[in-house]
């Protein structure tokens, strides 16, 4: 039969050597393989003492944004969540009331705002949808946990914080 | 009764006299009718003021085949024996048309995210189908206060872009007139005289008759996103209107209720407003099953059942009318 690559081998069945049915040249070369490995460079990282360098479009996490002023951005206007493959996002909308501008960006905004975590493949669509440049991915890693409902993540830990020093730098993604 | 022959797009049909074009080219199919913001099949002397709906009529008749000069409104043009006429076949008709969409968007806020209407907008995609991906007007947009007209009905004025449907709906459907148009030109606005109420049975309507989102239910204001809600045909008896309606759930719950739409986004029967507004009670409805939303809309969106095409039924046909 003709070869499509050089990759197969043939399959024989001869009888094995001496040597090979000893079996202990074949064992020592395996430990040697292992212990050539001791003296690498590991792969791993000793997580979360040490972190990886990521790119700046790595996507992480989610973050709310809010404007200059300390409004939200979000409107929700459900964008992000008809573009999910994974359907994680669900919000409820309400109308701002008087009083409440320097909360809220527009006259709509979501009171509700909620990501599975478990269910998000971290696609970016949500932030490429989003009209009003409210939701961002981040370069931070979605925490584990133990317990199913600390995967749902709601705003009280997607909108990013008033002060200056919580906010969430994502400028590196905009200018990309 | 003689039928007059009239080709448009090089599809040829034969229609009674009276027909306009735009009546004809919808009795043809999808592919060739021109968009409407304005006309609305149902309500008469509706037509004429959005511009959308230019044709080229390359041959007046049989008799005399001559040209129209210029492009005209194929919602108040009527066919002719043996006219030609051209929509999309035609760069000129399809330039014209970029033009008035500019012109329509040029005062609109363009606050989509924030708007209703978002998902089933005629002017959303009216643009997105015929016109630019940009504007060259770089002026302050005319704006106006929201207001309540009655406790169920939402205006935002600054995304009217005058098709007058709704007054058409206030002066035929509803017996005393409550609202119109005030002021001229670009300063003209729908109103109700010092915010009179509109309170008569039929005045919901006009909420889906409005093709932006100038007219909103104020009972679903920013409840839901369309395309959230799946839409479902239903019935109920009602003495005052056929009761035959769509309602829009999220789960089990009723989130609004409107008419049923034909495939030009036109109401098929009017409802009234007790089964508009107040019947939004699951026990209230006879659900009869899943509305067949186009596949290219967006609120098919993560509904499994397949999109199916609109057939036009006898009863829709605007022909009907004509006799």
């Amino acid at each position: 039969m003709k070869q499509l690559t050089n990759r197969s081998k043939v399959v024989s069945d001869k009888s094995m050597t001496m040597a090979e049915a000893a079996y202990l040249p074949a064992v020592f070369t395996g430990l040697g393989i292992t212990l050539k490995h001791f003296f690498r460079k590991p792969a791993t990282l000793k997580y979360p003492e040490q972190k990886r360098e990521f790119t700046a479009v790595y996507r992480g996490r989610h973050v709310l944004k809010r404007d200059e002023n300390g409004a939200e951005r979000c409107t929700a206007c459900g964008l992000c969540a008809v573009s999910c493959p994974a359907e994680a996002i669900t919000m409820v909308a309400d109308e701002r009331k008087k009083g409440e501008e320097n909360l809220y960006r527009e006259e709509k905004y979501a009171a509700i705002y909620e990501i599975n975590m478990l269910r998000c493949i971290f696609c970016g669509l949500c932030e490429e949808a989003c009209p009003k440049q409210a939701i961002f991915l981040t370069t931070e890693i979605a925490p584990a946990s133990y317990e199913r409902e600390d995967f749902i993540w709601g705003k009280d830990r997607l909108v990013e914080g008033v002060e200056s020093t919580k906010r969430i730098d994502i400028t590196a993604r905009q200018d990309r | 009764m003689s039928l007059l022959k009239v080709t448009i797009d090089n599809h040829t049909i034969e229609v009674p006299a009276g027909t306009t074009i735009l009546q004809a080219a919808r009795l043809i199919g999808k592919e060739v009718a021109p968009p409407a913001m304005c006309y609305y099949t149902k309500l008469a002397t509706s037509g004429g003021y959005c511009r959308t709906c230019l044709v080229k009529v390359s041959k007046g008749s049989e008799k005399d085949p001559r040209p129209m000069p210029k492009l005209v409104a194929s919602c108040r043009t009527t066919v002719m024996d043996g006219m030609e006429v051209q929509n999309f076949t035609s760069p000129e008709v399809i330039e014209a048309r970029k033009g008035v969409v500019e012109f329509l968007l040029i005062n609109h806020p363009l606050d989509c995210p924030v708007c209703d209407q978002a998902g089933e907008c005629h002017l959303q995609d009216l643009s997105y189908e015929n016109g630019r991906s940009y504007s060259r007007y770089e002026f302050e947009r005319r704006t106006f206060d929201k207001i309540d007209i009655g406790d169920k009905i939402k205006l935002h004025m600054t995304r009217c872009i005058l098709c007058y449907r709704c007054v058409k709906v206030a002066d035929q459907l509803t017996p005393g007139r409550g609202h119109g148009v005030i002021n001229r030109g670009d300063v003209s606005e729908i109103s109700t005289y010092i915010e009179h109420a509109v309170d008569n049975e039929f005045s919901g309507n006009m909420i889906d008759v409005c093709p932006v989102g100038a007219l909103t239910d104020r009972t679903f204001r920013f409840k839901s996103r369309v395309w959230f809600l799946k839409p479902m045909d239903a019935h109920r008896d009602c003495d005052k209107c056929s009761g035959k309606a769509v309602v829009w759930k999220y789960g089990n719950d009723i989130y609004r209720v409107t008419g049923r739409k034909d495939q030009w986004g036109e109401v098929d029967e009017w409802i009234c407003n007790t089964c508009r507004y107040d019947k939004k009670d699951a026990k209230d409805w006879t659900v009869e099953g899943p509305r067949k939303i186009e596949k290219t809309s967006v609120i098919s969106q993560n509904h499994y059942e397949a999109g199916t095409k609109f057939v036009a039924s006898p009863e829709t046909l605007p022909v009907k009318q004509l006799s």
